[in-house]
């Protein structure tokens, strides 16, 4: 069951928009055994996600209804992805607001975290472990003397 | 009405904070205002799942975007470089990296060495001790014996070299080029209360952890127990004087947006390089029509920030990713004037990690490394904890049009005018920018990057606040004196980062404390004939 809800500010045809560019952005792979942007549980988490910069969504969802000649999400799958294609290649600022909307919902689900090694937690409190180095590798910069200029 | 205080601090964040502990000891009753909160690390990115998220939202570095209700907004439209603050106790250690370098002695006689700025009034012999005494008040890690800085005391083992270091340190060396571990905020040891980095990165949104040194933590809690007085949520609107040409205090709005008056004997203001000359140039009066301490005209002019270069390289085994500090290594091998490079001054290499999933896309989406797509995935897992990132730090020399002014329009919450920053990044910095990311794609090619990605300036990257009040003994050329105080009214102290000459090619939170420190040294040595 999608979750396109109809007390959400963006109406359903924004959501039903803004969730085919979702899933044409990240799409679900079988290979890495992964879900798409569009699934069920990420896109409840756009689409809470989105809320207090509904104004920036809007605008990107006219952009591309506008490169979709006035219907992006009823378009037929080649208008959609022209539509999509162009709109990523346009420069615009809504691009990267898109990008950022998607890639942080996506990112942080668990079985995408899973996909990539990662537990899916918090940093806080267990942190991570990183290798000390070998601090030998200095022995070169040590060699070299003071290179620093001395005042008048 | 307020009882008087000896001592007013205006902030309360890396200066206010130094200044605040070391006055403590003169018994005078001392009260530092603060406009922000008290940070709460309970509420930090990283304690939840979502901690990419936030990063760039409510613990976004741009008060613009994050509008905390300690936050005024600030017009920079007309700057290329957008800032980065924060306004709580702490201030912008709250927010920075905790990178920690001094500046080298040659920073103070840019003039003489280079032919460029003005020298400093004072010299790093001066501020050596100071610098000390701030490393082991916010607990500094590295290792002694950088063959770049003169001799200085190491007190905790540095930040772990991890994979990404060693991978760009082994490149450094390849092509005989200077690297050091970075001097870093950051405890590698449990240290005056604060428990150990355990590699939660992203140090630059709050530190959960409590180990990197922001002052909330470090100062605070010292200057409080020895009797200082600070006041959250109470936002200055302007410095009153008196019929004798001497401050007489402050009207400030309190937490229930109350106007209140408070009287004291000394005003320090420690706002930082931007809240600074915003405070000075709304506080006018018949002697100060342009705003006070201002008989130069140089509050708010010659505004440097530091432009940053950004390079990341892209390996086909995994670095550290988003584990560990971001503090990693420096290098220095730029730094010191080559004519030959066609500029003077220079700049410090940084290498930096902790770029966590979200990151990672949409650095990747951003340079069009990672499609849209089918291929998404493939593309994705080829940059995850495959990135390493250098910045360079490009010394900013200061210029007149650099400036900070009052917005005829934009007000804050209290309807104090706003801050509006005119900035332009000069050829000169341009050169030193190219050379830079030229460099820094030899090291990560000599390192085995398969890709490099480079953007200068970084547009986000308005973290040093400097240059706007800065320190001088000619009246006319500066607005305080060598020791901090304003060559105009002879209570009025000012120890940010405005006082800054030059900018340096180093974050500067080291030396704004240093310098703190120092001027309130300079109060107490003078206590009986501090205003002649």
């Amino acid at each position: 069951m999608t979750t396109i809800t109809s007390d959400h500010p963006l109406t359903r045809e924004q959501q039903r928009a803004l969730k085919i560019l979702s899933g044409l952005m990240i799409p679900a792979s079988p290979e890495y055994q992964v879900p798409g942007a569009d699934d069920e549980l990420i896109f409840s988490d756009i689409l809470r996600t989105v809320i207090p910069q509904q104004q920036l969504a809007r605008l990107a969802i006219d952009q591309l209804n506008k490169l979709a000649n006035g219907d992006f999400a009823g378009g037929t799958s080649t208008a959609v992805q022209q539509a999509t294609q162009r709109f990523r290649e346009s420069g615009s600022p809504l691009v990267g607001f898109v990008h950022a909307l998607v890639a942080q919902c996506y990112y942080r689900d668990d079985r995408v975290m899973k996909s990539l090694d990662m537990e899916p937690r918090a940093p806080f409190p267990q942190g991570f472990d990183v290798d000390e180095g070998d601090w030998s590798l200095l022995d070169p910069v040590r060699a070299r003397g003071p290179m620093y200029r001395s005042p008048p | 009405m307020n009882d008087p205080v000896d001592v007013l601090i205006i902030g309360a964040g890396a200066s206010g904070a130094a200044a605040a502990w070391s006055l403590a000891d003169t018994r005078m009753r001392i009260l530092c205002l603060e406009q922000g909160e008290w940070p709460d690390p309970a509420q930090y990115p990283t304690n939840g799942r979502d901690w990419e998220a936030r990063a760039m939202e409510e613990y976004s570095w741009n008060p613009n975007r994050r509008q905390n209700i300690g936050d005024y907004p600030i017009n920079e439209d007309a700057s290329p470089i957008k800032i980065a603050n924060y306004n709580g106790v702490g201030g912008g250690t709250v927010l920075y990296a905790g990178h920690f370098p001094r500046f080298h002695p040659a920073d103070f006689h840019v003039r003489t060495l280079d032919g460029v700025a003005e020298d400093w009034p004072i010299d790093y012999a001066t501020l050596e001790p100071w610098y000390a005494t701030n490393d082991r008040m916010m607990g500094i890690s590295g290792l002694a014996g950088d063959p770049a800085y003169p001799p200085k005391t190491a007190m905790m083992k540095p930040v772990p070299l991890g994979k990404t270091g060693t991978r760009l340190a082994k490149a450094f060396n390849e092509l005989g080029w200077h690297w050091w571990p970075s001097d870093s905020a950051v405890a590698t040891e449990d240290y005056d209360g604060r428990a150990r980095c355990i590699n939660l990165g992203h140090c630059l949104h709050g530190c959960a952890q409590g180990a990197k040194a922001s002052t909330d933590i470090t100062y605070w809690p010292h200057a409080i127990r020895a009797g200082v007085e600070l006041r959250t949520r109470c936002r200055v609107r302007e410095i009153v004087m008196n019929e004798s040409g001497m401050a007489a205090g402050v009207v400030y709005y309190d937490r229930e947006g109350k106007e209140q008056f408070q009287a004291t004997e000394v005003v320090i203001l420690a706002s930082n390089g931007v809240g600074t000359p915003r405070l000075l140039l709304n506080s006018t009066s018949s002697r100060f029509p342009d705003g006070l301490a201002n008989s130069s005209g140089l509050v708010g002019r010659n505004l440097m920030f530091h432009p940053y270069s950004s390079i990341v390289g892209v390996f086909d085994d995994p670095v550290d990713g988003y584990r560990g500090p971001s503090n990693t290594m420096w290098s220095q091998e730029f730094y010191e004037t080559d004519r030959r490079r066609g500029y003077v001054r220079g700049y410090t290499f940084e290498v930096s990690r902790g770029r966590g999933p979200v990151v990672t896309a949409l650095t990747g989406m951003g340079h069009g490394r990672i499609p849209w797509g089918a291929d998404h995935h493939r593309a994705y897992r080829e940059h995850f904890n495959r990135l390493a990132g250098m910045v360079g730090i490009c010394e900013d020399l200061p210029e007149l049009h650099n400036r900070v002014t009052l917005d005829p329009i934009l007000k804050d919450a209290h309807g104090i005018p706003a801050p509006r920053l005119n900035y332009v990044i000069s050829d000169h910095s341009r050169l030193m920018l190219e050379h830079s990311i030229a460099r820094a794609t030899e090291i990560f090619k000599a390192a085995g990057a398969r890709d490099v990605l480079a953007e200068a300036p970084i547009t986000a990257g308005g973290w040093h606040l400097m240059g706007t009040a800065r320190m001088g003994k000619d009246p006319q050329t500066s607005v305080v004196n060598e020791w901090g105080r304003s060559h105009d009214v002879k209570n009025l102290f000012i120890i940010d980062g405005s006082v800054f000459v030059t900018s340096a090619g180093v974050n500067p939170t080291s030396t704004i404390q240093a310098i703190a420190l120092y001027v309130a040294d300079s109060i107490k040595r003078r206590l009986a004939n501090l205003f002649d």
